[in-house]
């Protein structure tokens, strides 16, 4: 098994396939953690966790919250309206003042791309990326092959679709970077103007034909339309993207027998899913939030193990 | 890195398989009810150990025993100054540990910490009846208040050898070695 010896998780473009799957088997051995009576383990204890979290956030921020308790670390929660942060502090010196009050880790959410990576060089501690702008969303995508991997046993060879809001989505590059570097062919389905120029270079098919992505796939992974983040005429209308791009049980027909149905959260119902799908049988969706904890709780070890040049 | 090692074989798969042989009825003799009986293995080694001992305590009471494996990782009291990073696997206790014997069994009893962390893994999971620990080789050097109830060999050593246990399924050999000086 190769070692990982990394202090930071910026995002899985920076990994490689044996970094990826080091933190995947780690995770294997962290699930079963979360089935016990006592749901806690004492690898992390007396060590300080800080969630800073400068975007709204449920799933990943109490994810990564539930993750760093289970291993038995002490948690701290920055609320970046009830912080010094409004005050205009800015992201490094929170970070600093955080290192002064010998924290161990930062798991931060920011708007803007690269805050993470901005703030590993400037910090001694651990920085773990929780979402920065449109770049990265690394666990997200970890827990997303995660899931795949134990419904289907694999990630070589299979057919991945990523539908949606391309464009704005950090969960599609880093499910991109991942599912890439293991060995699986991905295709991304979306309106035109919601593709980014260039996404090819990733290594990815494009469509603009939601029936082409789900017809070979695997599992299909169906992201969030963000419509508050354009205002633009050209961006479709609820009703129309519905109409031409939600993954519904009529659409899934065609589809392989044994398709997994994914979702990052939260789900816009009627939107880019129907409910019959985001509830059905297909759907993983909820699996996908639990194995969170185990893939959080092998990140945080790891990236802390990394901090020690191990 | 220094490799000077003089390596001395103090048992072999006939040596090994007696002595397991041996333990499981001292297990017996000690544990009337053998359905109360859970034979756990901590990883790696400890691992195959319990589940030939479970074989050899089938063979002699008729019954088909619980077995569990622990693993001691994330319960090491050297996590945070170990040199090397930690592999961490599964633990499989599929079975209530409150109604059951444990027997812990593992390869080599030297200090006494993996133990301690295996017992401390074991609260998480409940209150076991009780717990007692069978080892392959006992090789001194305790630095807790620990204690083998069955050995299959005490094999006096300096704290500078190195005590390396070999098993087929794992090794491809069942056999146990002493090595003077470090192993590369």
């Amino acid at each position: 098994m190769s070692r990982w010896g990394q202090k930071d998780l910026l995002g899985l473009e920076y990994l490689t396939g044996e970094q990826i799957e080091h933190i995947l088997l780690t995770a294997d051995s962290f699930k079963e953690v979360s089935t016990r009576g006592v749901k806690k383990v004492p690898a992390l204890r007396g060590k300080t966790v800080v969630n800073l979290f400068y975007e709204p956030s449920t799933r990943t921020r109490i994810s990564f919250e539930i993750a760093a308790k289970r291993l038995s670390a002490d948690v701290i929660n920055i609320e970046t309206e009830t912080s010094s942060i409004r005050k205009g502090e800015t992201l490094i010196d929170t970070g600093l003042n955080i290192q002064a009050l010998k924290a161990d880790i930062i798991v931060v959410r920011h708007n803007a791309s690269g805050a993470a990576a901005m703030l590993a060089r400037r910090v001694d501690i651990s920085v773990i990326n929780a979402g920065d702008g449109w770049h990265e969303h690394p666990t997200q995508a970890l827990l997303d092959i995660f899931t795949i991997r134990q419904r289907l046993g694999r990630i070589q060879g299979l057919n991945i679709s990523i539908v949606g809001d391309i464009a704005h989505s950090r969960v599609a590059r880093s499910n991109i970077w991942g599912l890439t570097k293991l060995g699986a062919r991905v295709t991304v389905c979306a309106p035109k103007m919601l593709i980014p120029p260039g996404i090819e270079k990733m290594g990815v098919r494009i469509t603009d034909k939601i029936d082409n992505a789900i017809q070979e796939a695997d599992a299909i992974n169906v992201l969030r339309m963000q419509f508050e983040r354009d205002k633009t005429t050209a961006f479709p209308k609820q009703l129309e993207y519905f109409k031409n791009f939600a993954v519904t049980e009529e659409r899934l027909k065609r589809a392989k027998k044994d398709i997994i149905v994914m979702h990052p959260g939260p789900i816009n119902r009627g939107i880019e899913i129907s409910s019959e799908v985001a509830d059905g049988c297909r759907s993983v969706i909820l699996e996908q939030v639990t194995n969170g904890i185990a893939v959080r709780m092998a990140v945080l070890f790891l990236a802390w193990q990394g901090r020690r040049g191990l | 890195m220094k490799n000077n090692n003089t390596k001395i074989q103090v048992m072999d798969a006939q040596a090994v398989d007696n002595a397991l042989k041996r333990m499981a009825h001292e297990i017996v003799e000690r544990n009337q009810d053998a359905s109360a009986i859970a034979i756990v293995g901590i990883r790696t080694r400890g691992e195959y150990l319990a589940e030939r001992l479970s074989l050899a305590l089938e063979r002699i009471t008729g019954n088909t025993l619980t077995r569990g494996v622990l693993d001691i990782t994330l319960y090491r009291d050297d996590l945070m100054i170990s040199d090397s990073q930690p592999v961490v696997r599964e633990t499989d206790l599929s079975f209530d540990v409150s109604t059951k014997h444990i027997v812990l069994v593992d390869d080599v009893l030297y200090t006494g910490r993996t133990i301690r962390a295996a017992l401390d893994a074991f609260i998480d999971f409940g209150r076991p009846k009780s717990i007692q620990l069978a080892i392959l080789v006992d090789r001194g050097h305790r630095e807790l208040p620990i204690r083998a109830d069955y050995v299959g060999k005490n094999i006096p050593t300096s704290a500078t050898q190195v005590v390396r246990v070999k098993l087929k399924e794992k090794d491809g050999v069942d056999e146990v070695c002493v090595f003077d000086g470090d192993l590369a």
